[in-house]
């Protein structure tokens, strides 16, 4: 099968050969230089031009009849359903971009294809035509920096007081996360900690920590409820890509990174609105973590909070049954 | 008598020495030198030029067909190919299966290869070489030596990342930023033990060539001009590689200091980038570092990177598209202005690769401003070029059709930076496959396109020959077509949340019916390495056997095309030719030939630049 494409690509290649030699000898018989450019090279090459450019947007209607289906669904998050306003708004004014622009490119080379005996036109520049295309780029584009760094404030903006903090811990190749229990505090940790039955080296002279517990399959979220990320890294640098919710934040050895945002559909409703009866939210990573990096991934489950307080149950502290050293803690 | 011809510097006694040569004895020079000073370790510029662009397609080659192979491997993953075996040998492609090991190292190496080798050296090196004394009227660059030194540097430099294929524990295989943790712990990856130690030498031998060769092209560009040359009357070509020299200048030490702190944090036990990691087992020394240093270093670097490599594709593009639509270059100061303005800005914006590092959402915003500004420069260029065209007498000869190409990926790629320069929306798209085609279609297919409009249109000043000219438009169109065919159907992958760098998409059923885009994705890949064997072929049938160059065959105006088809040693065999007028008088009214070169006198009364006010 091999040898046959093997074969194949020979013969082709063979063929284009012969073809351009075909061509050169039969020009060299008639008595013109095989390499000069002549009027019907360039209307032939003016006219592929203007068929590649509607071709080109063929492709680029193709795709988008043909791919809608199969991009992220609607955004699980409220501030997702922001991000993807702002991604529309943009795409198109792109999109129109990429379509005029190139079409005044591809046709250009379509109408003033070189004639014998035809000059161009000296026209060395226009103060007027530049000032529209430097203005009118640089409006839009202010535009679109408000209205994206506006997003991005309010994205980034620190979490309302008392909003609940999950740990999200990396290592080579899965996450965990660490639920901060009753007092929504995180009990402190160090790496020097770590071993195999302190997987994420959290420290027991922290009285915080005593109600923490951990979840390495699962983050369950009660839907309608901000949440905020807490992000650590045992070892290389990673990112917590949270695709459905649009969300993302590197995950970086030595200091803490944080994301926080409000799921606004359980995935029991994201299956009826998506009409897939097997989807779930998902964490994965998405920076270059080594060999396994394509298989690192959390499942996310949202659900109403008498569901989320039935699971929490489920979970007992990592100190369950030791007593906090409370006096040492209140000092 | 030649005093007067040059510039004032100190290298004015070394040009007279020159001159001196070359008046009395060109006609034999050559023949004193033996094939060792005249083809390998040759100062003449014109050579190293030469050097630099046959390396840099050897590296392409490799580059290249890397990427088919990781094609293979996200198209059909699991699939048994008798080419991936062959390629990768029994350690790398068991059974024709590629080892995931490898994939890493193969996107890492290929990133390496393609930006530095092929776009930053190759592409600066040779046309940079080949262009600044021809056409500011120079006899060679300022300083030979260096100059020799740069390529052979760069040589080591490309020999170094090949050797670091064959090494027992495979490649660098940590990305082409080789961001730390990762390619400071061989426990992390097993390509960021001996692999990343020859990526790191080999990166600072590649740094040493670009500062030997930036700082030469800046002297030279400033000191050498010939009697005339005015900045002002430099060909956009020169401008696009005098900034792109000053931005490696300035920017590639940076790289180097970046490189040098992660040599000390992976041999000496320093920790600049390293902190609080439990890894292997155990927990590392090392405190109180931060890998965000790295990437702030490394993007310092980075960003303007991207900008060596597409101003000189630019320029490239603009001299071709003056001379082949037979019309001045449109807005001939506003270019100048742009290019400068784009090197400017390129220097603030490197935090853009940075918004979800962790790094404080304050500092994205002033970076997405800085960011987006770029794009107003970029689009005065683009609608320049368009206008340009405009009324032209369009001569398709096949370096015009790459140059027209490049306007077009340009723009698709550049609109689509526009989305990620906005941090909002960068947070859904960081690190996809969105990514991967914005920066390939507007960096990686333009800055091609761009160098092989070069190599077409400079071919003759290159090897004094043609390029077959059907073959040159069968391998354009082939290119082109499977450049958006590769590229454009990423952008769905990436809005569908495909992460870059996966081995393969298996392990998440929401990627599962995205595995079709990833086969047509690799189809076009195939037919566009496979019309790359069309350009190999002309290019190294050219060289020796295509047919013979005149002097001037597309009827330019710069100077280059005033020597003679002749590999002549200080370029003119008399003396420097005197400059009077800007480059693009092309089908200026009332003459009868439709270009006027530089070197014709200004008529009475005839205003310079095309109206331009000096």
């Amino acid at each position: 099968m091999h040898y046959l494409i093997y074969f194949l690509l020979i013969l082709a290649a063979a063929a284009i050969w012969q073809l351009v030699r075909v061509v050169e000898l039969s020009s060299k018989l008639k008595g013109i230089d095989p390499n000069k450019v002549t009027e019907s090279d360039n209307r032939l090459q003016g006219r592929i031009m203007l068929v590649f450019y509607f071709a080109l947007m063929a492709f680029f209607v193709w795709q988008i009849m043909e791919y809608k289906d199969r991009l992220l669904p609607v955004s699980g998050s409220v501030h997702g359903a922001k991000i993807d306003w702002l991604m529309d708004i943009n795409l198109i004014i792109v999109s129109i971009v990429f379509v005029v622009t190139n079409f005044l490119l591809f046709y250009m080379g379509f109408k003033y294809y070189g004639r014998d005996g035809q000059r161009a036109t000296f026209v060395a520049h226009n103060n007027k035509l530049e000032m529209i295309w430097t203005g009118v780029p640089a409006v839009v584009l202010f535009v679109i920096i408000f209205l994206g760094i506006r997003l991005w404030n309010d994205t980034m903006s620190l979490p309302p007081k008392g909003t609940r903090m999950i740990e999200i811990y990396a290592q080579q190749f899965n996450f965990k996360a660490r639920y901060s229990g009753k007092d929504n505090v995180l009990g402190k940790s160090n790496y020097l900690l770590i071993n195999d039955n302190n997987e994420l080296g959290l420290d027991s002279t922290d009285a915080t920590g005593y109600d923490d517990f951990i979840s390495p399959d699962t983050i369950f979220l009660p839907v309608d409820e901000e949440v905020d990320f807490e992000m650590r890294s045992r070892d290389v640098i990673h990112s917590a890509y949270f695709p459905h919710f649009r969300a993302q934040m590197n995950v970086v050895p030595g200091m803490q990174t944080y994301f926080h945002f409000n799921p606004r559909y359980t995935t029991e409703k994201m299956r009826e609105l998506t009409g897939n009866k097997d989807f779930d939210y998902i964490l994965l990573c998405n920076k270059i973590c080594g060999v396994s990096h394509f298989n690192m991934q959390l499942k996310i489950v949202v659900g109403t909070r008498a569901e989320f307080d039935v699971w929490t149950k489920r979970h007992v502290p990592f100190y369950s049954g030791k007593t906090p050293p409370s006096a040492t803690a209140q000092n | 008598m030649t005093t007067d011809m040059h510039a004032h510097s100190e290298l004015h006694a070394q040009s007279l020495e020159h001159d001196a040569h070359v008046h009395h004895g060109h006609d034999d020079h050559d023949h004193h030198q033996s094939f060792v000073a005249k083809y390998v370790f040759s100062m003449d510029h014109k050579t190293i030029s030469r050097q630099f662009l046959i390396t840099a397609v050897i590296m392409a080659c490799v580059a290249m067909l890397m990427s088919i192979v990781f094609r293979l491997q996200l198209a059909w993953p699991g699939e048994k190919f008798a080419f991936i075996n062959a390629i990768m040998g029994d350690k790398w492609g068991k059974d024709g299966i590629l080892d995931p090991n490898a994939y890493m190292s193969l996107v890492t190496i290929h990133g390496t290869i393609m930006v530095f080798m092929v776009l930053t050296g190759g592409l600066s090196g040779t046309f940079a070489n080949l262009l600044i004394p021809y056409q500011i009227g120079a006899r060679d660059m300022a300083s030979g030596f260096l100059n020799m030194l740069s390529y052979w540097f760069f040589f080591l430099s490309s020999v170094t990342i090949i050797i670091s294929l064959f090494v027992t524990d495979g490649a660098a295989s940590g990305g082409w930023t080789v961001y730390p943790p990762l390619s400071a712990l061989p426990q992390a990856m097993p390509g960021s033990g001996t692999g990343m130690t020859l990526w790191l030498i080999a990166m600072s031998f590649f740094i040493i060539s670009s500062l030997l060769g930036g700082l030469n092209y800046i002297i030279t560009i400033i000191n050498m001009r010939t009697k005339g040359m005015k900045m002002t009357r430099m060909p956009l070509t020169i401008w696009a590689i005098f900034v792109t020299a000053i931005l490696g200048v300035l920017s590639f030490p940076v790289l180097f200091s970046c490189a040098l702190l992660l040599i000390f944090d992976r041999s000496f036990g320093t920790s600049f980038y390293l902190s609080d990691i439990f890894i292997g087992g155990h927990p590392l020394d090392q405190t109180g570092g931060s890998p965000i240093l790295f990437e702030h270093l490394f993007w310092f670097l980075g960003h303007p990177e991207v900008y060596i490599i597409i101003l000189p594709a630019l320029g490239l593009t603009s001299e071709i598209i003056s001379v082949n639509s037979r019309k001045p270059i449109f807005g001939y100061r506003a270019m100048i202005t742009s290019i400068l303005a784009i090197g400017f800005l390129s220097f603030i914006v490197w935090g853009h690769h940075m918004f979800l590092t962790g790094m404080n959402p304050f500092l994205g915003s002033v970076f997405v401003f800085t960011t987006l500004l770029i794009a107003i420069p970029s689009a005065v260029k683009a609608f320049n070029y368009i206008t340009t065209l405009w009324k032209g007498n369009i001569q398709f000869t096949p370096q015009m059709l790459f140059a027209c190409g490049l306007v077009s990926t340009f723009i698709s790629g550049g609109v689509t930076g526009i989305i990620l320069a906005d941090s909002a929306l960068d947070i859904n798209i960081h690190d996809t496959y969105f990514v991967v085609a914005h920066f390939h279609i507007v960096m990686g297919v333009s800055a091609i396109l761009g160098m092989l409009a070069g190599v077409y249109h400079w071919f003759p000043k290159l090897f004094l020959r043609h390029m077959n000219k059907t073959m040159g438009y069968l391998h354009f169109w082939i290119t082109f077509i499977c450049a958006y065919g590769v590229f454009f159907p990423m952008h769905f992958l990436g809005l569908a949340g495909v992460p870059r760098r996966y081995y393969q998409n298996t392990a998440f059923p929401m990627f599962d019916n995205l595995q079709d885009i990833n086969v047509l994705i690799t189809i076009f890949a195939i037919i566009a390495a496979c019309g790359q064997l069309i350009f190999l072929f002309n290019f190294f049938y050219s060289i020796f056997r295509g047919p013979k160059s005149v002097q001037n065959p597309y009827n330019s105006n710069t100077l280059e095309w005033t020597t003679p088809m002749a590999n002549t040693h200080g370029n003119w065999p008399g003396e420097l030719p005197e400059v009077h007028r800007w480059p693009y008088d092309y089908s200026r009214p009332g003459e009868e030939a439709d270009f006027i070169p530089q070197t014709v006198p200004l008529r009475e009364g005839e205003e310079d630049g095309g109206g331009h006010h000096a």
